[in-house]
């Protein structure tokens, strides 16, 4: 392979429909003689149902059908549990439309199908349901005090999965341990919030028997898969497309959400297209959250500042239900020690049920609180020794010699947690250069004396990208279209897979990445494979696509030494033609070797009818067994395990002690994703991964009232940084290959918001020495920011339990 | 029933009359009356910014507006800015910079940036993150976003 367009700027294949306004998104899709549905949901966040009439709202005209869960039929079933574990010992999820209860505001209790949105609103409205009002759990550590009301009734304690991991002995470590940091440590709940709301249109061909699902999800595949269990159709009946998906962030991936299941049906019963989406109000209150965890986290070391062991409790807020597993926290207790030797550790997390919308991954997932909790300590160990900050992260890397590091732990992936390559040392020395971390600390003294306060924060990370199980490509040269045609299932959500891949296939074929038309999140086009989760889509379909296109290339080769009787070998693929090294006067055209590839005797065009008079007519069959016409593949991708990518952020944040207002005057982001495909992406995603990280830091707050309502339903309580706060992000690029797949890969998708938290609490308690703030939970605002400069420590103002 | 009313409105230069109810937003109308999906609704409460289109040449808020308010105006939405295939400076500006991801709040930038930069043809970086801040992106961090502006600023400042 040439690597003429891996590593390359190319732009972006995608933009030019997307800056046009011919991008297409589900609501742009629009059937003709589609009706249009909406939700009645739960304006309480624990109550029994004792009665729902809908016969107002059967009768408003405009409306074809009202339906509570009495009217699913077959289809109430509560959705499946996607990833089991033995630690998930009272795992529960929910029906498409609630039963005899609700467990959180927002939940699904009636569907409405009408002649548009405004009638089924009205209809909706019409709809009376009676509520026997029931306590609500709100409070995590409430949750599980001994006389906490249950958010279900057969779920002692509210607790869903109880799970333990350890490596070492970490009780003799704490023993022999010359220090002991101790910390309670907040996250705080939070969403991804992509600008696009959730959608679905669906559609059923009667002649056809077939049922076209436009979907925003991550994963059409699995979404395919479960739709037709449920309707009782084949597989080859339903196709699932993700088109345009206007950002996922992990909050659109889901089996299922209930309209995924209700506007199917709907399509299906009523005859009809049926088309469904969320507005912003219902997306803030209805559709999965996330972070929400409180640790307990302590650290043993030595007088040097040798980490002997890290001991973390943590309760984890799952919300009502636990449809994605407790893959969140164990992402957490797996990846708590990041990039440091912990040589014992002990991890002990609590999946607690509480009556709020259920948390499943968003971007980070579980990585942000883990980072957050072994940054804090870091920085609390310096400042117990009166050692430098970055000084004490030197010490206790895992060094470039040491890879494969093993941690000792399950990931995941149910795989081992053990780092394949990595160069944390460099990472932060780079960051430190970017920075001018000597140079600021004159700047911050000589700012101090006028009066402003400037603080650097630092913080390292490790992220496992591109887990399993696998992912598949076909990869197929049009010659009469003159293009390269590729096909996977994962959905795209904006991370310019259609570029990415293409280069990756440029490469292979000798052809240019705007030649290359890639096909993403369509069932139709590809049968097999996951989704678009993890950072997994340019390891693991990226590497797919590589083997597929790696295939193409060699039955070019093979068809061009036919046609040129030259060795295989010999033949190579540049700039659109294949041909003989050093030989131009005897090459072809890729398209025109594909046509010459598919032994039908007859071709189309005056380039191709050429091309065909050089086939040498062969004896006996014209293919031989195992042989197949034209020029494509079919490959797969199965990592052993995950890939670890890692980084180092820093900023510099100037706070105002009167208000408490916080300003980013610089930010860094030095990140290790392996090989990088295109620069430019990879960097737009750190951009925005920052940008989601400073949200959670000051801004974004998913607040509840004691009976559990969301008092952050608009845009106007739930605050998405603008771009007056987010400032100029600089990155830098660390490479160490991947050794766990051939193109040396990792992901980049999460990394950009894991450390930002971590980084944010350390640069305000320098910024705020003086005052001996110390921060140990996020988001602050700035009147949280005020509060800690009166109080002086943390704004729970707990000590460690 | 909601009452409909009969309105005519120039949408990126051509007339039209549509009978619509009282009750529709002007960024339903466009999207599913008119076909014009490249105007996009993204909190369909006024903060975000997607659904930003020009009224009369000044940026607007779709979801903020009944259809029946643009009656007798002119309305402009991103689909009018690419002449004959081209893209608009601005636009290429954006895929240059690689200042949008998914894609679903560029048209809203975009036409909060066109009246903006008519008005303010050299503005500062400053000037620019205070022009965009009633519009909201997920995907980038705003950097190319402005990287993007300055770009096309520089641009058109070197062309006569």
């Amino acid at each position: 392979m040439t690597t003429r367009w891996f590593g390359d700027r190319v732009p972006r294949n995608e933009d030019q429909r997307l800056l046009t306004g011919q991008g297409r998104f589900v609501d742009d899709i629009s059937p003709s003689n589609a009706l249009h549905a909406a939700v009645l949901r739960s304006p309480v966040g624990h109550a029994r149902l004792l009665r729902i009439d809908t016969a107002a709202a059967r009768a408003l005209p405009g409306v074809e059908a009202v339906w509570t869960a009495e009217d699913l039929g077959d289809a109430l079933r509560p959705s499946p549990l996607v990833v089991p574990h033995d630690s998930l010992t009272h795992g529960r999820t929910q029906y498409p439309l609630a039963t005899d209860s609700v467990e959180y505001v927002g939940q699904p209790i009636a569907f409405v199908v009408a002649a548009d949105r405004y009638v089924a609103e009205d209809a909706c409205d019409l709809i009376e349901v009676e509520y026997e009002a029931l306590p609500a759990v709100v409070d995590l550590e409430a949750a599980v005090a001994p006389d906490a009301p249950l958010v279900h009734p057969d779920v002692p304690e509210n607790v869903a999965a109880h799970l333990v991991q350890s490596v070492g002995n970490v009780e003799e470590a704490f023993r022999r341990a010359d220090h002991v940091i101790e910390e309670r440590l907040v996250l705080e709940r939070g969403a991804g919030q992509p600008m696009e709301c959730r959608a679905v249109t669906a559609l059923f061909d009667p002649v056809e028997e077939v049922l076209t699902v436009y979907d925003t999800t991550q994963a059409p595949l699995s979404i395919r898969n479960g739709l037709a269990v449920l309707l009782g159709l084949s597989e080859n009946q339903v196709r699932v497309v993700a088109p345009d998906v206007g950002g996922g962030f992990g909050v659109k991936i889901m089996m299922f959400y209930a309209e995924e299941v209700l506007v199917p049906l709907a399509a299906v019963r009523l005859g009809r297209p049926v088309k469904w989406t969320e507005d912003r109000r219902e997306h803030l209150i209805a559709s999965n959250h996330e972070r929400g965890q409180i640790h307990w986290a302590s650290l043993a070391a030595t007088n040097e500042g040798v980490i002997l062991g890290v001991s973390d409790r943590f309760l984890h807020d799952t919300g009502a239900y636990t449809p994605y597993g407790i893959i969140v926290p164990i992402i957490t207790a797996t990846q708590l020690p990041g990039p440091y030797r912990v040589p014992n550790y002990h991890s002990d997390a609590t999946v607690v049920y509480t009556n709020k919308v259920p948390v499943t991954p968003y971007r980070g997932a579980g990585r942000p609180h883990a980072c957050f909790v072994m940054e804090r300590l870091m920085d609390r160990l310096a400042d117990r020794l009166d050692i430098d900050r970055v000084e004490i992260r030197r010490r206790n890397f895992i060094q470039p010699h040491e890879f494969p590091w093993d941690v000792g732990l399950t990931f995941q992936d149910g795989r081992p947690t053990r780092y394949d390559s990595g160069n944390y040392p460099e990472g932060l020395d780079r960051l430190l250069e970017a920075l001018d971390y000597e140079g600021f600390r004159r700047e911050q003294a000589e700012a101090r004396l006028a009066g402003r306060r400037l603080g650097i924060g630092i913080a390292a990370y490790v992220e496992g990208t591109g887990i399993g199980p696998y992912e598949g490509a076909h990869v197929r040269i049009d010659g009469t279209a003159k293009r390269v045609v590729v096909s996977t299932c994962v959905g795209t959500q904006g991370q310019g897979h259609e570029t990415a891949f293409a280069q990756i296939v440029a490469d292979e074929l000798g052809v240019e990445p705007s030649e290359v038309r890639i096909t993403t999140g369509d069932s139709r086009a590809m049968n097999w494979g996951s989704g678009t989760y993890a950072s997994r889509s340019a390891v693991v379909t990226g590497n797919a696509i590589g083997a597929a296109a790696r295939v193409v290339r060699q039955k070019a080769q093979s068809v061009a030494s036919g046609l040129f009787e030259a060795s295989p070998d010999d033949i190579e693929l540049e700039w659109g033609r294949v041909g003989v090294k050093g030989s131009p006067q005897h090459s072809l055209s890729l398209w025109d070797v594909a046509v010459v590839a598919n032994p039908i005797r007859y071709a189309y065009g005056d380039q191709a009818s050429e091309a065909m008079q050089l086939m040498k007519t062969r004896d006996g069959a014209a293919l031989e067994s195992g042989e197949a016409p034209g020029l494509e593949a079919r490959e797969y991708f199965a990592p052993d395990r995950a890939t670890w990518a890692s980084g180092a952020h820093g900023a510099i944040v100037e706070v105002d002690a009167d208000t408490g207002s916080p300003v980013i005057l610089r930010y860094v982001a030095v990140h290790d994703c392996g090989r990088v495909i295109n620069p430019t992406i990879v960097e737009g995603q750190i951009h925005g991964g920052v940008a989601q990280g400073i949200g959670g830091s000051f801004y974004e707050r998913l607040v509840f009232d004691e009976e559990a309502q969301p008092l952050s339903s608009t845009f106007m309580d739930y605050l998405i940084p603008t771009s007056m706060e987010v400032p100029d992000i600089e990155t830098v690029h660390v490479e160490t290959p991947s050794t766990l797949n051939p193109l040396g890969i990792k992901g980049a998708g999460e990394a950009g918001v894991i450390p930002v938290a971590a980084v944010m609490a350390s640069a305000l308690e320098d910024a705020l020495s003086e005052y001996d703030v110390r921060v140990n939970q996020m988001p602050l605002s700035p009147s949280d920011i005020r509060d800690l400069i009166r109080l002086g420590t943390d704004v729970i103002g707990s000590q460690p339990g | 029933m909601t009452e409909i009313r009969c309105i005519q409105v120039a949408i990126n230069e051509q007339p039209q009359t549509a009978e619509v109810p009282t009750r529709m937003l002007l960024s339903d109308f466009l999207r599913y009356t008119v076909g014009l999906t490249g105007t996009h609704v993204g909190c369909e409460h006024g903060v975000c910014g997607c659904c930003t289109v020009l009224l009369n040449g000044d940026a607007v808020r779709s979801c903020l507006l009944f259809a029946v308010q643009a009656d007798g105006a002119e309305v402009t939405t991103v689909e009018s800015l690419t002449r004959e295939g081209s893209l608009h400076p601005l636009q290429a500006a954006f895929r240059q910079e690689h200042a949008l991801q998914c894609g679903f709040c560029t048209a809203g930038f975009l036409m909060t940036l066109i009246p903006f930069l008519r008005e303010n043809p050299r503005p500062s970086a400053s000037e620019i993150r205070e022009a965009v801040s009633g519009n909201l992106c997920r995907c980038t961090g705003y950097v190319n976003i402005i990287r993007a502006v300055q770009s096309y600023v520089a641009l058109s400042r070197n062309s006569p």
